[in-house]
């Protein structure tokens, strides 16, 4: 499935979005970075209330396919422009951590 | 590739700003992109330096990464000038952590970065001296 497809099946909020076409493979949930760093996969969806600046280098470097910042968090101008500027795809929802990862396990 | 000839890159890691750690891990793995190794090799890479990075930042005030590339293995070698590691075996222990409050809101210093590095590299190496400084070697065969 991609991008595109998940995002409108859960009806995410756009904060950037680099790759639409890019192929989902499998899910991560998770705050604590260094721990998602060691164990998310290549292609995961991150699903995370952390919206800092690292965790788009750790999207980056583990070349997630997209991180969703759930439970209504926003993320902060730097954080979209980053976002833009390393070309990764960043979506928003006011769904739990949970209630996200009940969905994307339906969906995926 | 000409194993006697590696490729080598330098980089200076910036201890001041947290939010840009991990910009040396992000061009390494551009880097090693480019030459067109496998991805799981690069990944692991990526993963190691950028715990090692993100320990310079925290701990040390930044540091400097050299990385060698040869036709069998990626070398890296991080070397600080900080205030050195007391009991290397505690500090490779799982959730051990010396890291202050403010970075652990930021979602690290859960005693994690150490044994990441060890569970992604084929050797690892650390030598450190209280109050002078640490240099991590580590490596990824190829």
């Amino acid at each position: 499935m991609t991008v595109n497809s998940v995002c409108e099946k859960l009806g995410l909020g756009v904060c950037n979005l680099a790759d639409g076409e890019r192929e989902v493979d499998g899910v991560y949930a998770g705050d604590l970075l260094s721990w998602v760093m060691g164990h998310a996969e290549c292609s995961n969806v991150l699903v995370t209330i952390m919206s800092n600046i690292n965790t788009l280098a750790v999207a980056s470097l583990l070349d997630l396919s997209c991180v969703i910042l759930s439970e209504s968090v926003k993320p902060d101008k730097e954080f979209a422009d980053t976002a833009k500027e390393k070309e990764i795809n960043v979506f928003t929802s006011s769904l739990t951590t949970y209630e996200l990862c009940a969905k994307l396990s339906e969906i995926l | 590739m000409d194993n006697s000839a590696p490729l080598e890159f330098h980089f200076v890691v910036d201890g001041n700003d947290f939010t840009s750690a991990g910009e040396a891990s992000v061009e390494v793995k551009k880097i090693l992109r480019r030459i067109g190794l496998d991805s799981e090799v690069i990944r692991r890479v990526s993963i190691a330096m950028y715990e090692a990075e993100i320990n310079m930042v925290i701990h040390a005030g930044g540091g400097e990464a050299d990385v060698s590339v040869t036709t069998d293995r990626i070398t890296l070698v991080m070397t600080d000038k900080g205030p050195g590691i007391a009991d290397i075996e505690l500090a490779m222990r799982e959730g051990y952590s010396t890291a202050p409050d403010n970075i652990r809101s930021l979602g690290f210093g859960a005693g994690m970065g150490l044994p990441n590095i060890k569970r992604y590299t084929d050797e690892l190496h650390i030598e450190s001296e209280v109050g002078k400084g640490t240099k991590i070697t580590m490596s990824v065969n190829i």
